[in-house]
């Protein structure tokens, strides 16, 4: 099971600082996630979710702890990576899907999907087609994004997530603005991810999505409440 | 997918604020080549109508001389008279190559128009004018030899001016004495195209100026000192000495210090569409705080989103810098008109003479511009973190 860890957080904490006060986001947590398995995070509003998502991520840098990913140490032992490596990290490591899809409005969906390969060696055409048909979007790949539905959209944003085949994907709350039905869909593409070996950490409101993950992180104040 | 169809493509997603900024670098591009092809343009047509006078000096009678300059230059009237023997005195200098007496008379000629115009005749002298003037080349006919002969060569849009040809009669008003059309000149592109020569004794005669001149070309030769000679010259009575080369350095004179103040208007323009650009790019950046981050989520480096963002205000400042090209290239001979219109005297010829380098110049110019405007906006994107676009998501 060792060699199958593709994140390790060890004691990780986010400390933000609102003039005096200070606000534990994350407060000492200790997580490992496996190749091919999927996390669903869940807790109320406010408990640290985005946070511990972002950090697990490399998208924002810890206060304190230690953050190992893709069998290396990213962050621990007063090391900070700097912009150069955590974006080279992030190229080779990860996919990321939020609940606003953030597409660009003026590219199609196929120039949305090979989007990294403007800047830099990216798969091509072929690559996205792939995707796309995994999506089943292959028939919108001329549409802009302004023409599709949110179930839509957030598949192109799987299906841009998916280009670089990262190791792990990171969705939060992907399907926070999509019907029940849609979010349903959402749910059992990124489960399907899991079966190429892929990790995927979803944090979700959904209580019925988060029983169908491998695993379930309920947290509370910034801290692992139930695992 | 690549960075510049991105760029472009983002253009294109706020129309209006596009075109407005592109228009502005387009006006200041426009201001800038006009001015600059005004400048050449300028500088070549008063050379062009000064070494066509075919002499360096001219002798008018006393008077202010930049007026009689003028006058002569537009072909106007109401110059003063010298007496004709000022010819062999100047002709004794061992400095003059030629000399060709003068005579200009002008006209009221209540038929012409609406309310009239002054018809203009240049009397000279059949022997010496025409060598003076080697480039005038005839549509028609030639030069009259006589100079008594009640005969008349018409520059180009002299002729067209009076509907005559070769072998017409032409009626000088006032007089009522008719005279034959010997000669039509083929465009010069000087103030020769607009004038009516007639022989100098024929003018002087029908006018009752017998004996007299108002102007002296004087053609000096090659390996004189023009300087000295024209000290020489100063100290003749009642006459005026009128250096071509001062001339030229004077209007040139008064023509740069009008183009000081309009260049400073076109700096100040092109810093107005800088202001623009700026502005227009760094709206475009702050709105899509979240887009740009997430690029940088996916793996772009701070210096691609730089390009990224800098590519996109090079399309914006070579598309408004290449219409303002355009536009000045449509509207040269509009420029022109204005230019005539504003100022005493203008050169005849093409007066905003916009080529490739200065083409080059305002381009490049207003590229340079634009790519400096570029750099704030870029550097703020460049700076966005992948996080501020998911931290504006809310819950
Ligand atoms: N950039 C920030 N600055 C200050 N406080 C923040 C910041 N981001 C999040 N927080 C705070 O951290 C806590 C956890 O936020 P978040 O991780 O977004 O929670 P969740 O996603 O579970 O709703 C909240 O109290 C939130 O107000
Ligand atoms: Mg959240």
């Amino acid at each position: 099971m060792e060699n199958n860890i593709v994140i390790s957080a060890q004691d990780l904490s986010k400390v933000y600082r609102r003039g005096s006060e200070e606000v534990r986001a994350v407060d000492g947590i200790s997580f490992e996630a496996f190749a091919g398995e999927m996390v669903a995070i869940t807790g109320p509003s406010g408990s640290g979710k985005t946070t511990l998502l972002n950090l697990l991520g490399c998208l924002d840098n810890p206060t304190s702890g230690t953050l190992s990913a893709g069998g290396r140490e990213v962050f621990g032992g007063g090391r900070a990576p700097g912009e150069r490596e955590l974006t080279l990290l992030r190229r080779e490591l990860f996919g990321y899907v939020f609940q606003k899809f953030y597409l660009i409005p003026t590219l199609t969906v196929e120039e949305n999907i090979m989007l990294p390969g403007a800047f830099y060696e990216a798969p091509g055409a072929k690559a996205a087609l792939d995707v796309m048909r995994l999506l089943g979007i292959e028939r919108r790949y001329r549409h802009l994004p302004g023409e599709l539905s949110g179930g839509e959209m957030q598949r192109v944003a799987i299906a841009r997530a998916l280009i670089n085949s990262p190791k792990v994907v990171l969705a939060d709350e992907p399907t926070g603005s999509l019907d029940s039905r849609r979010a349903g869909e959402i749910n059992e593409i990124l489960r399907s991810l899991t079966r190429q070996g892929i990790t995927v950490v979803m944090v979700t409101h959904n209580l019925e999505l988060a029983g169908r993950a491998d695993r379930r992180l309920e947290i509370r104040d910034g801290k692992i409440h139930a695992a | 997918m690549n960075i510049y169809s991105i760029a472009y493509k983002n253009l294109l997603r706020k129309k209006t604020r596009t075109a407005l900024t592109a228009g502005g670098i387009m006006l200041s591009t426009w201001v800038l080549a006009t001015l600059l092809g005004f400048n050449r343009g300028y500088q070549q047509g008063l050379n062009r109508d000064i070494d066509n006078m075919g002499f360096q000096v001219l002798l008018t009678a006393k008077g202010c001389p930049y007026e009689a300059a003028t006058l002569m230059l537009k072909g106007g009237t109401g110059l003063r008279y010298m007496p004709e023997n000022v010819v062999s005195t100047v002709y004794k200098n061992p400095e003059v190559e030629k000399v060709t007496p003068m005579l200009m008379q002008g006209v009221f000629d209540p038929n012409k128009g609406e309310n009239g115009a002054v018809a203009a005749y240049l009397g000279v002298d059949a022997a010496t004018f025409p060598g003076m003037k080697p480039y005038l080349e005839f549509k028609q006919g030639g030069w009259f030899t006589d100079n008594k002969a009640y005969e008349a060569v018409l520059g180009y849009e002299a002729a067209e001016l009076e509907t005559r040809e070769v072998g017409d009669k032409m009626l000088i008003p006032g007089v009522d004495r008719e005279i034959k059309v010997v000669g039509v000149l083929k465009r010069s592109g000087t103030q020769d195209d607009g004038t009516i020569f007639l022989p100098i004794e024929a003018v002087q005669k029908l006018f009752g100026k017998q004996g007299k001149l108002t102007g002296l070309g004087i053609k000096v030769k090659k390996d004189a000192d023009l300087d000295a000679f024209e000290n020489k010259l100063y100290d003749l009575p009642d006459v005026q000495v009128v250096s071509m080369a001062q001339v030229k350095t004077t209007i040139m004179n008064l023509v740069n210090s009008a183009r000081v103040i309009v260049m400073g208007i076109a700096g100040i323009a092109l810093i107005i569409a800088m202001a623009g650009v700026i502005n227009t790019i760094l709206m475009s950046v702050m709105e899509r705080y979240a887009e740009i981050g997430i690029i940088k989520s996916m793996g772009a480096l701070p210096l691609d989103v730089f390009k990224m963002i800098w590519v996109e205000t090079a399309i914006l400042c070579g598309l408004g810098g290449a219409a303002g090209i355009g536009l000045a290239f449509l509207t040269a001979r509009l420029a022109e008109a204005a230019v005539r219109y504003f100022l005493p005297y203008a050169p005849n010829g093409a007066l905003v003479a916009l080529d490739g380098g200065i083409t080059a110049f305002s381009f490049a110019l207003i590229l340079c511009g634009g790519l400096l405007s570029g750099i704030y906006p870029a550097w703020r994107a460049a700076r966005v973190r992948p996080l501020e676009a998911i931290r504006s998501e809310g819950e």
